[in-house]
C-alpha cells in the first residue's frame, strides 16, 4: 500500500502567541515548533496500515520553510520511509497550499493521502478536501474510525450529536481526528534511522490566492471576575450571581 | 445585482438552527452590499422549517432535493452548491460538520478561497473583510476576501440570527449529475445520548482535579440539574482516557462558547483557555487560588471541589423547585 501523509509545521499548543511587529505574523521569538498534533494520528494511521499490508511505501509531505525538515525529520523518526519539503513561504490561501500539494501529489500512484483534520495555527481545516477535489478522489473528513480491506474503506466521523459513516473505494483522501489512533513515539533507532533516510527539497511558488491577511490582533480580555469566596459555603452567593447579574440559570 | 447565497442545513428533513444565522449574516452583507439573498435546501424531500427561512431575510429559497439527499452526500451536495453558486458574490456556509466538510469541496471547484470559522463579518470598499480566530482563539484574523465569489463558513453561536422579512419566493434548483466518490450510509447514535459540548448552551467541564473518571458522576448530575447542558473536559484526562475525545474542549478538542462555563478542577492551561474563553460566563472551581483558571473566569470559588459540586447541584435543583 501507498501513503501519503501532508504534514504542516506549527507551534505548540502550549506556546504564548505574540503579535510580531508586522501585525501578520507571530512573535517566533521562544515558540516551540512541533508536528501538528491531528498530523500525528494520520502518520501513524499511514504506518499502520503499511504494517498491515506488509508491503508498500509511506511519504511524509510538507509545505513551508526549510525548519520544516525537521518536522519531517520526525515523520521519518516515526518510521515513515521518505520525505518531501515543498519549499515555500508561508500562503494565507488554502486553496493555493492545495494546489501546489495536488501537483505533487498528482501521478504518485498513492492509495490513500492522508491529513490531519486541521491545522491548530490557522484553523483552516480546507486543504485535505481541496486536494481531492482538484485530484477527483473521494474524501472523508474528520475521520476518528477506519477499516480498510480489499480495495475499500469504511470511515466515522463525529458531526453533532451522531457518528456519520461512509464508505468509499481507493484511492482516497482522508483527514484524520483525534481519536483515530494512538500516535507513537519516536524510537531512539528510529531517530538514527531518520537520518539517513531520504529527504528531497522542492522549491514551490504559490499562487497569491485570493485571500488577503489585513493583520492579526489578540482578542479582547474577559473583564476582570470576582472571587465568590470559598468552600461550599460559597454556593448560594455563586447562585445568586448566577440568576440576577449573569442571568445564565 | 449582488447575489448573496447562503447554504442552509437539514437533518431528517428539519430545517438545522444554525442556518438561521447563516441567513442573517447573508441579509447583512446584501444590505450592506446592496444585494439579494438566495438560500440552498438541500434535502430528499420537503425540509420543515424552510419557511422560516423568509423571516431571516432570503429573498429566494432555491430548494434542490435528490433521492440521495436524506443523509449527506458530499459529491452531490457539492455539485449542487457549486451550480447555485454561480454568478454569487459571496457564498456562506455554517462551520458545522457538514459545512466545514462541504465548503471547502465548493470553493475548490469554482477556484476561489475560503475562510473558515468566522465569527463576524464587514463590507470596506466593497469588499467582504472576515474575523475568524487562529491559533484557537489566542489570536484574531482580519482577512479580505478577493474572490469571486467571496466564500466563508460561520461560527454556530457567533452571529446571531435576527428576523428581517423579505419575499422569500420559493424555486427548484436542478441537482446537476454527480459522481458519488464518497456514500454516508447511516447516522448512528453517539455512544452518549448526551448533548455536544460545541452545541449545549451550558457546559460543565472537569479536568485532573477530578481525581478519577468515576468522579465525573458529580458533574453529570450537576449538568442534570442544569438542564441543556454537556460534560466537557480538559486535554489532560481524554489523554488518560477518562473521557471521549468528543468531550475535550481546548485547542486540540473543541472550541465552545457557551452561555454558561463552569469549570471544574481545570487549572486552566492556555490551550484549555483558548478553547473556552469565548463563553458568555464563566465560573471556575479550583482548589489552587492561584490556578490560571481564575483570571478568566467571572465567578469563582476557592476549595474543595468534591464538596462544592454537589452544594451546587442541590442549589440548583432548590432553585428549579426540585430539591
Amino acid at each position: 500500500m501507498r501513503i501519503a501523509v501532508c504534514l504542516k509545521r506549527v507551534p505548540d499548543t502550549t506556546a504564548r502567541i505574540v503579535i510580531a511587529a508586522d501585525g501578520k505574523s507571530i512573535d517566533e521569538t521562544g515558540v516551540k515548533f512541533v508536528v501538528n498534533p491531528y498530523d500525528e494520528y494520520a502518520i501513524e494511521e499511514a504506518l499502520k496500515l503499511k504494517e498491515a499490508a506488509g508491503a508498500g511505501e509511506t511519504v511524509a509531505i510538507c509545505l513551508g520553510g526549510d525548519a520544516a525538515q525537521e518536522t519531517l525529520r520526525t515523520a521519518l523518526a516515526m518510521g515513515v520511509d521518505r520525505a518531501v519539503l515543498l519549499q515555500s513561504a508561508a500562503g494565507s490561501d488554502g486553496l493555493e497550499v492545495a494546489r501546489a500539494l495536488a501537483a505533487e501529489l498528482k501521478g504518485g500512484n498513492f492509495d490513500l493521502i492522508l491529513f490531519g483534520k486541521l491545522a491548530v495555527d490557522d484553523y483552516n481545516h480546507q486543504v485535505g478536501p481541496m486536494v481531492a477535489e482538484l485530484l477527483e478522489l473521494p474524501c472523508i473528513t474528520s475521520v476518528a474510525h477506519l477499516t480498510v480491506a480489499n480495495g475499500a474503506l469504511e470511515a466515522e466521523r463525529e458531526i453533532e450529536g451522531g457518528i456519520e459513516v461512509s464508505t468509499a473505494s481507493l484511492p482516497a483522501v482522508l483527514t484524520c481526528d483525534k481519536g483515530l489512533n494512538s500516535p507513537r513515539l519516536p524510537s531512539l533507532k528510529g531517530i538514527m534511522a531518520a537520518k539517513k533516510k531520504p529527504l528531497e527539497v522542492k522549491p514551490v511558488t504559490l499562487g497569491a490566492g485570493s485571500l488577503t491577511l489585513l493583520g492579526l490582533s489578540l482578542p479582547p480580555d474577559r473583564k476582570p471576575g470576582q472571587i465568590v469566596g470559598e468552600g461550599a459555603d460559597a454556593v448560594p452567593a455563586l447562585v445568586k450571581l448566577l440568576r440576577e447579574e449573569a442571568k445564565v440559570i | 445585482m449582488t447575489r448573496i447565497l447562503a447554504v442552509a442545513e437539514q437533518r431528517d428533513g428539519a430545517l438545522r438552527k444554525v442556518s438561521l444565522e447563516v441567513v442573517s449574516a447573508a441579509r447583512r452583507l446584501a444590505d450592506a452590499m446592496g444585494g439579494t439573498v438566495d438560500v440552498v435546501v438541500i434535502g430528499s424531500g420537503p425540509v420543515s422549517g424552510s419557511d422560516q427561512l423568509a423571516r431571516f431575510g432570503a429573498d429566494k429559497v432555491l430548494t434542490a432535493t435528490h433521492p440521495d439527499f436524506a443523509l449527506y452526500q458530499p459529491d452531490g451536495y457539492a455539485a449542487t452548491v457549486a451550480a447555485a453558486a454561480q454568478g454569487a458574490a459571496v457564498v456562506l456556509f455554517a462551520a458545522t460538520a457538514t459545512g466545514r466538510d462541504l465548503a471547502p469541496r465548493v470553493a475548490a471547484r469554482l477556484g476561489t478561497g475560503l475562510a473558515t470559522d468566522v465569527t463576524a463579518l464587514a463590507v470596506e470598499g466593497g469588499k467582504v473583510i472576515a474575523t475568524r480566530p487562529v491559533y484557537a482563539g489566542k489570536a484574531l484574523a482580519r482577512v479580505r476576501l478577493d474572490g469571486t465569489p467571496a466564500m466563508a463558513t460561520i461560527r454556530p453561536n457567533t452571529i446571531a440570527a435576527t428576523e428581517s422579512p423579505k419575499a422569500g419566493t420559493a424555486e427548484n434548483l436542478p441537482v446537476p449529475a454527480f459522481a458519488a466518490r464518497v456514500k454516508v450510509t447511516q447516522v448512528k447514535a453517539p455512544a452518549t445520548a448526551a448533548l455536544d459540548v460545541a452545541e449545549a448552551p451550558i457546559v460543565v467541564s472537569g479536568g485532573r482535579g477530578m481525581k478519577e473518571p468515576a468522579h465525573f458522576a458529580l458533574l453529570e448530575a450537576l449538568a442534570a440539574a442544569l438542564g441543556n447542558a454537556a460534560v466537557g473536559a480538559s486535554r489532560a484526562v481524554v489523554d488518560a482516557g477518562w473521557r471521549d475525545h468528543g468531550a475535550q474542549v481546548g485547542q486540540t478538542g473543541k472550541t465552545v462558547s457557551p452561555n454558561l462555563y463552569v469549570a471544574v478542577g481545570i487549572s486552566g492551561a492556555i490551550q484549555h483557555l483558548a478553547g473556552m474563553r469565548t463563553a458568555k460566563t464563566i465560573v471556575a472551581i479550583n482548589r489552587d487560588k492561584d490556578a490560571p483558571i481564575f483570571k478568566v473566569a467571572d465567578y469563582g470559588i476557592v476549595g474543595d471541589l468534591f464538596e462544592i459540586v454537589p452544594r451546587l447541584t442541590a442549589e440548583v435543583k432548590k432553585l428549579r423547585g426540585e430539591g
